[in-house]
């Protein structure tokens, strides 16, 4: 069983809802992330996630494009990302780690190479941006080869008819986009979402993770109810820059927020079930 | 080539040019690229929709713009004959507003009243501000911040025409993080927007859309060149940088195999320098902005920054049909430097009497230069896809002139 399948299912069987919190490589600084992807573990992270920055992130607004490009004037590549959770898996065997980036850095180290470099790096998880399943199909192939699962995106404007697609060659669990916007836009309705939710499950049978838009405990205690998993992004990268030259801060910062989120989402109480 | 290639029928059903183009986008977009697709597809043989476009390219762009015969300028260079199609005698000076006619018909014919797009030179947003005032849309342009700079006049038109211009400051504040921004906007506003993409690149169908609105060009150069000489032209040239001029000039072509096509990329400050904008000549393919083409692009695949003394060729990447003429051998692309297109900006205006656009400078350093090696019974088109009243600021500080 994969890391992801067995983490999703000890949640289940504790009524958990998973809380992801996303970083990106070498932001602020490179020596940042390692220990605080321990910390967040530490904190309550369930699995995390882990961006690889990108010169054109399309999909992100102001808060991780900035990230994006405080991590490529350290010249951070894939190969940066893979030694990471290389030395990320030493102490951790069990926290699942999903990257998330675009697709033309991996288009250019070869699909086969990077599925290959990630997978012994220790990455569970790929969310591939600018890929919808109507290209992916050698991609998906590379992935699997090596046991990674594709995570791919739903959106609001997502169709019944795309969701079955999606649902054919997803596996991990599926990512809602909660609003029509990039990263860190303002936040979401709730209530919206919740009904959303209920259609895509009739077509998403694996666990559904909750992202864009949650900026506080209070939204992600509310989205819990509805979630397997609560992606929290922008609220911490945005901590992050305000603290950049301080590793010791960033930690208490992101872990103060993490927990808080953590505390939050156990008072609203256990997940409806699915 | 050893098979007749059907180019007519490219891109496929998922907007492939063999491995270019195709549709990389986040999921929030799909959706309204399936139904742009689908209007697109619907209107492309409507007959109403089609001779309003005719009559308004007739009425507001003033077309058929003259295929012009050079003949000082041809007689000077000594070689082959050089005709110009006139592409700067268009409504807003340059090509660019045939496809935002287009492409504003099709909003209006979906129920968007927004329309956004991004610019390097102006020209695409001047042309978008354009049809968005005859049509009462609302209408936002993105624009890199350095690009404003470089571009002042072109930034003035578009607020006299009623155009909120963005400045974009990420990235390299030139086209590319215009069109970033901008795809950024119309995730946001997917509803109610339209996004009026500027050149034969993007997710399909743009690339295929926009080349079908430009190819008035090549269809009237071929009609034209066989009324003046009897005969087809023997070689094409068009500047390219997203490559919309040289397409819609060159499609029409593309069966004639005796016809030789030429697309001339920005050289900058030389090949060699990697300071240029030219990925047909010098990059590699990848994805960018929805599709698969060429790319400048580091060996970790991060899109690097291009320069040209030309706002409007000063972009990484190419639309993918350039790039999938040039796998299969059908056009050669070839590019220009700063100083090469200089020059021939000035011999133009000079010799002719007409000032071009830098970027279409590039297509005239080429044109000569080839002209040059062909005998005078030859016929060669180069596509003078605008006008360069919006380049003087340019010029004038190159050559050290305070205007």
């Amino acid at each position: 069983m994969s890391r992801l399948e067995q983490r999703f299912k000890d949640l289940q069987a504790a009524s958990r809802t998973a809380l992801i919190p996303y970083i990106m490589t070498a932001d602020p600084q490179p020596e940042v992330t390692l220990p605080l992807m321990h910390a967040m573990v530490q904190a309550g992270a369930d699995i995390i996630e882990l961006g690889a920055p990108f010169s054109d992130p399309m999909a992100d607004g102001p808060v991780i494009q900035q990230a994006a490009e405080r991590a490529l004037a350290f010249g951070t590549s894939l190969r940066d990302v893979f030694r990471v959770v290389e030395d990320f898996r030493k102490t951790d065997n069990e926290t699942p780690i999903i990257m998330m980036g675009y697709l033309n850095p991996i288009e250019v180290m070869g699909y086969a190479a990077f599925a290959e470099g990630a997978a012994a790096a220790g990455i569970d998880g790929i969310i591939t941006v600018d890929m919808p399943p109507e290209e992916a199909e050698d991609y998906i192939a590379a992935l699997r080869e090596h046991d990674i699962d594709p995570v791919f995106l739903l959106a609001p404007t997502t169709t019944e008819a795309r969701m079955a697609k999606i649902a054919a060659v997803a596996s991990g669990f599926a990512y809602y986009v909660s609003l029509k916007g990039v990263t860190g836009s303002a936040s979401l309705n709730v209530a919206e979402v919740a009904a959303r939710v209920t259609c895509i499950r009739k077509h998403i049978k694996i666990p559904l993770g909750i992202g864009f838009g949650i900026k506080d405990a209070a939204t992600a205690a509310k989205v819990s109810t509805c979630a397997d998993a609560v992606v929290v992004g922008s609220a911490i990268v945005t901590q992050m820059a305000q603290n950049s030259g301080n590793i010791d801060k960033i930690i208490t910062t992101v872990t103060d927020l993490l927990g808080a989120m953590r505390q939050a989402m156990a008072a609203a109480g256990a997940k409806i079930p699915n | 080539m050893s098979e007749k290639i059907d180019y007519a029928a490219l891109p496929d059903a998922a907007g492939h040019f063999g491995i270019y183009g195709g549709r990389f986008v986040s999921e929030t977009l799909m959706q309204a690229l399936d139904e742009l697709r689908d209007a697109y597809a619907k209107f492309k043989h409507d007959a109403k929709f089609q001779a309003e476009f005719d009559r308004d390219l007739a009425q507001y762009v003033g077309r058929p713009s003259p295929l012009y015969h050079a003949e000082r300028l041809s007689r000077e260079v000594g070689g082959a004959q050089i005709f110009l199609k006139r592409e700067d005698l268009n409504h807003t000076g340059a090509h660019k507003i045939n496809n935002t006619i287009g492409q504003a018909l099709l909003a209006r014919a979906m129920g968007k009243r927004r329309i956004i797009a991004e610019t390097g030179a102006g020209q695409h947003g001047v042309a978008s501000a354009t049809v968005a005032a005859r049509f009462g849309m609302e209408c936002v342009v993105y624009m890199g911040a350095e690009d404003i700079q470089r571009q002042a006049p072109n930034v003035y038109r578009m607020k006299l025409l009623g155009a909120r211009v963005v400045p974009v400051t990420s990235g390299s504040k030139t086209l590319k993080d215009a069109l970033n921004e901008a795809m950024r906007d119309w995730v946001t506003n997917v509803d109610s927007t339209f996004y009026i993409i500027g050149t034969v690149a993007g997710p399909h169908p743009y690339p295929a859309m926009v080349r079908d609105f430009q190819a008035v060009i090549g269809r009237e150069a071929r009609r034209q060149c066989q009324e003046q000489t009897g005969a087809l032209p023997d070689a094409l040239v068009a500047c390219v940088g997203g490559g919309s001029n040289a397409i819609g000039l060159f499609h029409p072509f593309l069966e004639d195999e005796a016809v030789k096509i030429y697309g001339v990329e920005a050289a900058g400050h030389g090949i060699g320098t990697g300071q240029h904008a030219a990925p047909l000549c010098a990059g590699k393919p990848g994805v960018l902005h929805g599709n698969r083409t060429y790319l400048m692009e580091s060996d970790d695949g991060q899109i690097i920054e291009t320069h040209s003394v030309s706002a409007g060729l000063d972009y990484p990447g190419v639309g993918p049909e350039h790039a999938w003429l040039k796998d299969i051998g059908r056009a050669s692309y070839v590019a220009i430097t700063d100083n090469e297109a200089l020059a021939a900006f000035h011999q133009l205006t000079r010799v002719e009497g007409i000032i071009p656009a830098l970027e279409s400078s590039h297509a005239m350093a080429y044109g000569v230069k080839l002209a040059a090696t062909l005998p005078p019974e030859q016929r060669l088109i180069i596509n003078l896809s605008g006008r360069g009243d919006k380049d003087i600021n340019t010029i004038a500080g190159i050559e050290g002139i305070q205007l």
